[in-house]
């Protein structure tokens, strides 16, 4: 049993990020997910005999700006790698990585917990070229490779063992998430794999000075199942520790279904890869200028964010953090910005009602037809009396399903809320003639009856009385 | 006078008018391997039909007056580790003796642009591991000035077949001395180019920091030629030096008067062949009488060179053949248990002994643990052995030696000595490792057999190798003999 009281976790993440460029990273094959098995390959890819890598610049400029996102240090001197291992997904037998001079180091980001913030370090950010993708055959007939993921750029984003939760595990990734699409430089979709994650994880008495054993976690296929995995992996070496046993340094599968990890492999079968600098590669130079441009091209960052929609907006931080999360969510609050100044208002139909839609659908904001102008909009003609609340819901769902502008909507459906004083006086009077036993309850002192009053007057102009003006009206009128 | 012993310009002056067609060269050609190759053995792979095919367009083009390549109509032989697009690429190699490319290299594209004719793929040491032919896995080539001897290697078929007269021009590949010791055994002229000056895009990888490609030919003007044609940038070799490419030809000037010449120390001490010293001093006397100052210098590390290169070329080559699995391309071994066998036995059967003892070798020497002692050591003097030449090129022009201690041996001889093996490469291997240029050129006969003279550049500065050998050429007769066969 893995008691937080007793033992400290010790985790640290390194996580694979596949960068969106539309051509591989050593020569010119498409990216693009899903086509058909290997017609994204040519003699370069499929690592025929004589051919040479060429490195996609677009490539490298994603992963120093990604390095300057997460606030690593970009090196002035960069070099590419041999990593050699025998595997049917690798074409060449050696994968081209970076051994010791990474693109980034000595990084952070900073993630929050039960409110409060963490700094989380990175140790480095290095580029690579992906794997292809092997099948294998039912009944052991054999295995399929498809090489059109081979070359896809990738980065590896390693952190330091500074992580001492599942719990914050989960918010790094997030975090490196948001900042990832905040980048542009990938998609970062654990399901279609342009995001995984391995984990080393340890635990130690809350006295113990050095890091216990650790294991390697991998398998996970979603941030819900990193979390999951690492909570496993907490009780596993409890127990062991707490039956006086040793952790074994090794690799462990995560087996979702199940809810357990699984031994894949112990350190003594770990590879040599014999790491030696590639001579088909000439040594990348990036001088301040470049550094300069590709820093440049970094949009304003969620934390950025967040702090300027608290401060300027006087948003809540809670609101700020769902809000900035998404750099879609995020433009989208601030398109709204641009037809409406209450920004309260706009934050508040987001998380309510815009959020609520979305996750009781499982859409994505890129599903939907509302824009951040219809919203903005909307809550405009509200501001003008054009709508009133009532009505602004009956607008905003239609909006989500027609995207049609909200003054389109209006004028289509005569939502126009009324609120010329004379109609409505003429309404309010037919309804107070034609219910005196609501004003005889009225005036002895039952103020709920003027609720039922009103609703008639809304029901008899079809919910379009202007809601303030029919109460002032009313009031006057029960009231001579 | 041999169709193939004219002068490039005098073989277009005849096809221009009309004395000669490219169909009678490429007739010439297949004639002469017909009557040579069963002794010699320099091809593995005809494209007769192809030839023919490209002989015939290119009359038609020369009819209709088209615009001409550099090298048009020419019969060329490509060592066998250069890819050509479907036309069998086998590196002389067992694992690859059904390999029939998808891609051309950018080598070959460009003598398609010049307009030369392809005859065949040459014989060669197996991935270009050897010097002496024997490693290849079909058969060895032999040496036409006595078939009872080595015609040098790896690219000892371009060597045999240029010196026996079946192709006018060939291209070879040099790692560590694998044209010019061939070309000097062979009596014929090869050029390792400054590294970087000709793609490697589509050179089969041996060592990747070290490899070029270069041509092998019977004089001088002809090596400028051919490698005007094949020299430039290429955007699909990240190592290929993006320098401007300087007119070969018009360095030819026959002058050589204040050339200053280093003849370094090392290069004619221990080990060398008397009879080989001989040629080569005389040569310098034949370069003094020209104007040209000589005098002794010293390349200090040249004693640390070959078990340097053995290390580097050995450790890039590990890498380099791992992609031969027999899982994509190449020769597959039959009934593998799984994965692992497949490997195994793919490997075991595919590649030759003197391949496995290379990959072992640098397998070990890229190992964790011994990679500070071996590869990085090795890197550490390669620096060294470099500063050995930009410290006497501050000074000297050139640097002139033999291009091997010895002539060629009889075939058989050093086959199992590999050490001995090696170090006939003690001359030539320095120059890789530099990366600059050098030309061997005949310079004389012991035994009946032919003496290289090695002359080495500055890096880019292959117009004052070509001048000098040219130069040479012209006051000699050494280039003019042809083998009896």
């Amino acid at each position: 049993m893995f008691e937080p009281n007793k033992y400290e976790t010790v985790v640290g993440l390194e996580v694979h990020v596949e960068l969106h460029t539309k051509s591989k990273i050593f020569c010119g094959c498409s990216t693009s997910f899903g086509a058909p098995p290997n017609s994204h390959t040519c003699p370069v890819c499929l690592g025929h005999p004589g051919v040479l890598p060429v490195l996609n610049r677009q490539a490298l400029e994603f992963a120093m700006k990604a390095a300057m996102a997460l606030n690593c240090q970009i090196a002035d001197v960069s070099k590419f790698d041999r990593k050699n291992y025998f595997y049917p997904d690798s074409p060449k037998a050696y994968q081209i990585s970076q051994f010791d001079k990474p693109v980034g180091e000595h990084g952070w980001i900073d993630i929050e917990v039960n409110g409060r913030t963490k700094r989380i370090g990175i140790t480095r950010l290095h580029l690579e070229e992906d794997a292809g993708k092997l099948t294998h055959i039912d009944g052991g007939f054999g295995s399929l490779v498809d090489f059109n993921r081979v070359g896809t750029p990738l980065v590896e984003i390693v952190s330091e063992p500074d992580i001492r939760s599942p719990e914050e595990a989960k918010a790094y990734l997030e975090k490196l998430k948001a900042i990832m699409l905040y980048c542009d430089v990938s998609d970062v979709k654990m399901e279609e794999g342009s995001l995984r994650c391995d984990a080393n994880i340890s635990i130690r008495p809350y006295d113990q000075e050095q890091f216990g054993t650790r294991a390697e976690l991998k398998n996970m296929n979603s941030f819900r199942g990193v979390q999951r995995g690492l909570e496993y992996e907490e009780m596993r070496q409890a127990d062991i520790l707490d039956s006086g046993g040793k952790v074994v340094q090794e690799t462990r599968r995560w087996d979702e279904t199940q809810g357990k990890t699984f031994t894949m492999r112990s350190k003594e079968e770990a590879h040599d890869y014999r790491y030696f600098p590639d001579p088909d590669l000439v040594q990348i130079h990036i001088d301040d200028e470049w550094k300069a441009r590709v820093r440049a091209s970094i949009p304003e960052l969620p934390d950025a964010r967040k702090a300027r929609y608290t401060a300027e907006f006087g948003l809540p931080s809670y609101d700020a953090e769902v809000i900035t999360a998404s750099k879609k969510l995020a433009d989208f609050f601030e398109e709204s910005l641009q037809y409406t100044k209450d920004a309260k208002s706009v934050s508040n139909w987001i998380m309510g009602d815009l959020l609520g839609y979305l996750n009781a659908g499982g859409l994505e904001l890129e599903d939907i037809k509302l824009t951040g102008q219809g919203l903005g909009e909307m809550i405009g003609l509200m501001e003008k009396g054009t709508i009133s609340s009532k009505i602004a819901k009956t607008v905003f769902k239609e909006m989500l399903e027609t995207g049609k502008r909200p003054q389109q909507i209006v004028e289509e459906q005569g939502l126009v809320q009324i609120s010329d004083e004379g109609a409505i006086a003429e309404v309010v009077d037919r309804i107070v003639s034609a219910n005196p036993q609501s004003v005889e309850d009225f005036k002895a002192g039952k103020e709920k009856a003027i609720g039922f009053l009103v609703g008639q007057v809304m029901k008899e102009t079809k919910g379009k009385a202007n809601p303030a003006l029919v109460n002032k009206l009313l009031l006057a009128r029960l009231n001579q | 006078m041999a169709l193939f012993d004219l002068r490039l310009q005098e073989v277009h002056n005849q096809l221009k008018k009309k004395e000669l067609s490219v169909a009678d060269l490429v007739d010439a050609s297949y004639s002469r391997i017909a009557a040579t190759d069963d002794s010699i053995k320099a091809f593995l792979t005809l494209n007769e039909e192809g030839a023919r095919a490209a002989a015939a367009d290119l009359d038609k083009a020369l009819a209709e007056d088209g615009e001409q390549g550099l090298l048009f109509g020419l019969p060329a032989g490509i060592k066998d580790n250069i890819v050509t697009e479907g036309l069998l690429t086998t590196c002389a190699s067992q694992f690859l003796r059904n390999y029939d490319p998808i891609y051309d290299a950018t080598v070959t594209k460009k003598l398609k642009a010049a307009q030369s004719v392809t005859i065949g793929k040459l014989n060669m040491d197996e991935f270009a591991m050897g010097g002496s032919n024997e490693n290849s896995s079909f058969y060895p080539t032999r040496n036409p000035w006595n078939t009872d001897y080595v015609p040098g290697g790896s690219s000892g078929g371009s060597a045999a077949s240029v010196a026996a007269g079946q192709v006018y021009f060939a291209l070879g590949s040099d790692t560590g001395g694998s044209i010019r010791q061939p070309a000097a055994y062979c009596g014929i002229v090869g050029l390792k180019p400054t590294y970087g000056l000709v793609s490697r895009f589509g050179l089969v990888a041996f060592a990747s920091s070290l490899d070029q490609i270069g041509p092998l030919t019977k004089n001088v003007e002809d090596s400028a030629y051919v490698l005007q044609s094949i020299a430039g940038y290429d955007p699909n070799d990240s190592t290929s030096a993006n320098v401007e490419i300087p007119d070969y030809v018009s360095a030819l000037t026959g002058d050589v008067k204040g050339l200053r010449i280093g003849v370094p120390k090392e290069y004619l001490g221990q080990g060398i062949d008397p009879k080989v010293k001989e040629a080569v001093l005389a040569a310098l006397k034949q370069f003094e009488s020209l104007g040209a100052t000589w005098e002794e210098v010293s390349l200090p590390h040249t004693e640390y060179a070959v078990a340097t290169y053995y290390l580097l070329a050995s450790s890039e080559a590990s890498s380099n053949l791992a992609r031969f699995d027999g899982v994509r391309y190449g020769v597959r071994a039959d009934n593998p248990d799984n994965l692992l066998d497949l490997y195994r036995k793919s490997r075991s059967q595919g590649f030759g002994p003197e391949v496995k003892r290379r990959i072992m070798l640098g397998t070990y020497a890229l190992s964790s643990g011994y990679y500070d002692a071996y590869y990085l050591k090795a890197q550490k003097v390669r620096t060294l052995i470099k500063q050995d030449f930009d410290n006497v090129f501050q000074n000297f022009d050139l640097i002139i030696g033999p291009t091997a201690p010895t002539t060629a041996f009889p075939i058989g001889e050093q086959v199992g000595d590999p050490l001995t093996m090696y170090l006939n490469d003690i001359c030539t291997i320095p120059v890789s490792l530099a990366g600059v240029p050098a030309i061997s050129v005949p310079c004389g006969f012991a035994d009946g057999l032919p003496v290289g003279l090695q002359i080495i550049g500055k890096a880019f500065d292959e117009r004052t190798v070509l001048r000098a050998a040219h130069a040479y050429e012209q006051h000699t007769e050494h280039h003019k003999q042809r083998p009896r066969l």
